[in-house]
């Protein structure tokens, strides 16, 4: 099973430099989504002893994280027709390869982060990474919906650091964690809707009007 | 089964008031949600409760003293918005009382799990729970406020979901977690990882609380955002925030990584003190202005609990003592800014002669949050200073003496200015009605603030000393 897991946390990499490459909106929401459902399927690789939790576990990250989040943030574009992440703060070729320097960095720390009995070797450097990625696409990006983004994906890094603790953290914690990232998405798209209603863009950087 | 009532009652009162359509039944659910949890917590001051559902939910000192300012700023921020709702009708209407009763349920949440992955939950519920109110105007400053507030809180609670999980790591023995578990066999926790633990939930629950450099948000959420919302979130909110680090200081000092803990507190609560100083001067926004007072205040807070010792009693004494002034505050200049119109100081001139009874309270605030006798904020703030001076950081305290002296002129000129001023022109709006419910409120809390300063009675006393023994302080 370690292979199969493995090969799940290589996609999630793989998905990670997708994100951070890619220039039209739909892709980034797709991608996004496809990495909502690779990691719905990690659970049930990495602890083959199935358990009501670990299926509840993965059954609960598909419906969020693969089906209901990404549909309303496509909703989200489709309504205000918006197609291309225009000018990031760094551009898509640089943006790719600060990403590949945090993945060598990832990999790095876990090394020496003194981690007990962790299933894959994988399993730290890939959750370290997935975090930066989703905090380079926050901070570089100038939609407001590719922000939203970049916090479902640094939300997926914690979900896999997470992982490593699953058999310790009881079920009813995990639900809450899922509904708040939920919650929080949904009303961040919603007020990405009115963003583009009050200035006729998605764009964050038009949100210059409070300062001392 | 009280314990669950404080989660249960606001949860049933939010659902309920979401269904009625008329303004009257939603009002009334917010009243009798606010008594019920007034009277719930009363009844645990005076015989506690124990634990619940195997350990996860228990109400220790710290927690109660939390949990008392959550209560009591509910129930006058409920009484208030009885009166605000009369005048202005924020748009989101019926969802408007619900996420009042939302956050006081998951601040509830915050305040009695002993499960430090629940207490995230809670602590990332607040944060929804509230957005909706800051973006109750439709307009694009609130728009530009709610979106900083989502994005900056979210981030940093996530770096403490990580932070948690890097904590579970650690634990080696014990179940997994909880609170008491990880004090006991604190010893066994893994060093680095405990180290790293604690790095991330100081920024995650640093960003709740707005210490600099982790305030953004802050300035632009208090100033947009409706003046109860603002008292909940700058008395409750980061009381709430605070108590999150609270415990995982207490992990941190039973690991006996108290060495690696305090210079990080010490540096992050000069620097709030120090920021809010810089930008208090010259601030033109009443609210603005509040929020760097808050920014203060939070600095106070992380140093007591970093300097120790009787600095953590100190601390804890300051979290009741600034939870209510800021309540006091954020409600007077609410009533005040619904005559003025404006929260824009030179355009506020005159407040004492066009709405007395409002200027008075204010004046008493300002002293009040600027630590002057004989307000309870002056004992706690002396205390922590003390304990600066007295356990060898007589740096730090004569630093943090500057900077207090600073900052009450950064706030006495604004506000003495419109106190006192002359009205430059503009139209005086008639005041509004449903004043009464409004200043019940403000007048109840300056009575606390006031009584806290002159007197503690014997059971908060040893409430107090409880949890600042369970933060590994002293008490004076």
């Amino acid at each position: 099973m370690t292979d199969f897991s493995d090969l799940l946390l290589l996609l999630v990499v793989l998905t990670d430099f997708w994100i951070l490459g890619t220039t039209r909106l739909s892709s980034v929401i797709r991608a996004a989504a496809l990495q909502g459902a690779i990691l719905a399927a990690l659970p049930i690789a990495l602890h083959p002893r199935l358990s009501l939790h670990i299926i509840g576990l993965g059954a609960g990250t598909l419906i969020v994280k693969a089906i209901v989040l990404p549909g309303f943030l496509h909703r989200a574009i489709r309504e205000a027709s918006v197609r291309r992440e225009v000018e990031p703060v760094i551009g898509f070729t640089a943006s790719l390869g600060v990403g590949a320097v945090a993945v060598a960095l990832s990999f790095a720390v876990a090394q020496r982060l003194p981690l007990p009995e962790s299933q894959t070797a994988l399993l730290v450097p890939v959750a370290l990474a997935t975090v930066i990625v989703g905090l380079i696409v926050l901070t570089t990006r100038s939609k407001a919906l590719t922000q939203v983004v970049g916090y479902l994906i640094l939300e997926n890094g914690i979900y896999v650091f997470g992982m490593s603790q699953a058999e310790r953290v009881p079920f009813l914690v995990e639900l809450g964690v899922l509904l708040d990232v939920f919650v929080g998405v949904f009303i961040m798209g919603i007020v990405v809707f009115h963003i583009n209603r009050e200035f006729d863009s998605l764009s964050s950087a038009r949100l210059t009007e409070l300062r001392d | 089964m009280r314990l669950l009532g404080l989660l249960l009652v606001p949860l049933v009162a939010a659902a309920a008031a979401y269904a009625h359509r008329s303004s009257r039944f939603r009002n009334a659910w917010l009243l009798v949600a606010g008594v019920v949890h007034l009277a719930l917590v009363a009844s645990l001051w005076i015989t506690p409760s124990g634990p619940v559902l195997g350990d996860w939910f228990a109400l220790d000192a710290l927690g109660l003293v939390v949990l008392s300012v959550v209560t009591i700023l509910f129930a006058v921020v409920a009484v208030y918005a009885v009166g605000y709702l009369r005048t202005e009708s924020p748009r989101g209407g019926r969802a408007f009382v619900s996420c009042l009763l939302g956050f006081l349920a998951s601040t509830s949440l915050v305040a009695l799990s002993h499960h430090l992955a629940l207490l995230w939950v809670g602590m990332e519920a607040t944060t929804l729970a509230l957005a909706p109110l800051i973006y109750h105007r439709h307009d694009r400053r609130s728009l530009e406020a709610v979106w900083k507030y989502l994005v900056l809180s979210s981030v940093g609670i996530a770096l403490a979901l990580l932070g948690t999980f890097f904590l579970a790591a650690a634990q080696v023995k014990g179940r997994p977690l909880l609170v008491e578990d990880l004090v006991l066999t604190a010893k066994t926790l893994q060093p680095g990882l405990l180290r790293a633990a604690f790095v991330f939930l100081l920024v995650g629950f640093g960003t709740k609380m707005g210490i600099a450099p982790l305030h953004a948000w802050k300035p632009d959420t208090y100033g947009e955002a409706p003046s109860l919302v603002a008292a909940l979130m700058a008395g409750a909110l980061t009381s709430c925030a605070f108590l999150g680090l609270a415990r995982v200081a207490q992990v941190m000092s039973a690991a006996g990584q108290a060495a690696f803990m305090q210079p990080l507190l010490l540096a992050f609560g000069v620097f709030s003190l120090v920021v809010a100083a810089a930008f208090m001067l010259g601030q033109t926004d009443l609210k603005r202005l509040l929020a760097y007072s808050s920014v203060e205040h939070m600095g106070l807070l992380v140093l007591g609990l970093g300097l120790g010792g009787k600095g953590a009693y100190g601390t804890v004494l300051h979290v009741l003592n600034n939870g209510l002034t800021k309540g006091l505050l954020f409600l007077t200049v609410g009533n005040i800014v619904l005559v003025t119109g404006t929260s824009h100081v030179p355009s506020m001139r005159g407040v004492l002669r066009r709405a007395p009874a409002s200027g008075a309270l204010l004046l008493a605030g300002l002293f009040a949050v600027t630590g002057s006798p004989p307000f309870g904020p002056f004992v706690s703030e002396f205390t922590i200073l003390g304990a600066a001076i007295g356990q060898g950081h007589p740096w730090i305290g004569a630093i943090t003496l500057g900077l207090l002296a600073v900052i009450f002129v950064g706030m006495a000129r604004p506000i003495l200015d419109l106190l006192y001023g002359e009205p430059g022109g503009g139209s005086a709006a008639p005041d509004p009605r449903a004043g009464g419910l409004r200043l019940a409120g403000p007048i109840v809390l300056v009575l606390l603030v006031l009584l806290l300063g002159v007197y503690l009675p014997l059971p908060l006393r040893e409430v107090l000393a409880r949890a600042t023994l369970s933060l590994g302080g002293v008490v004076p």
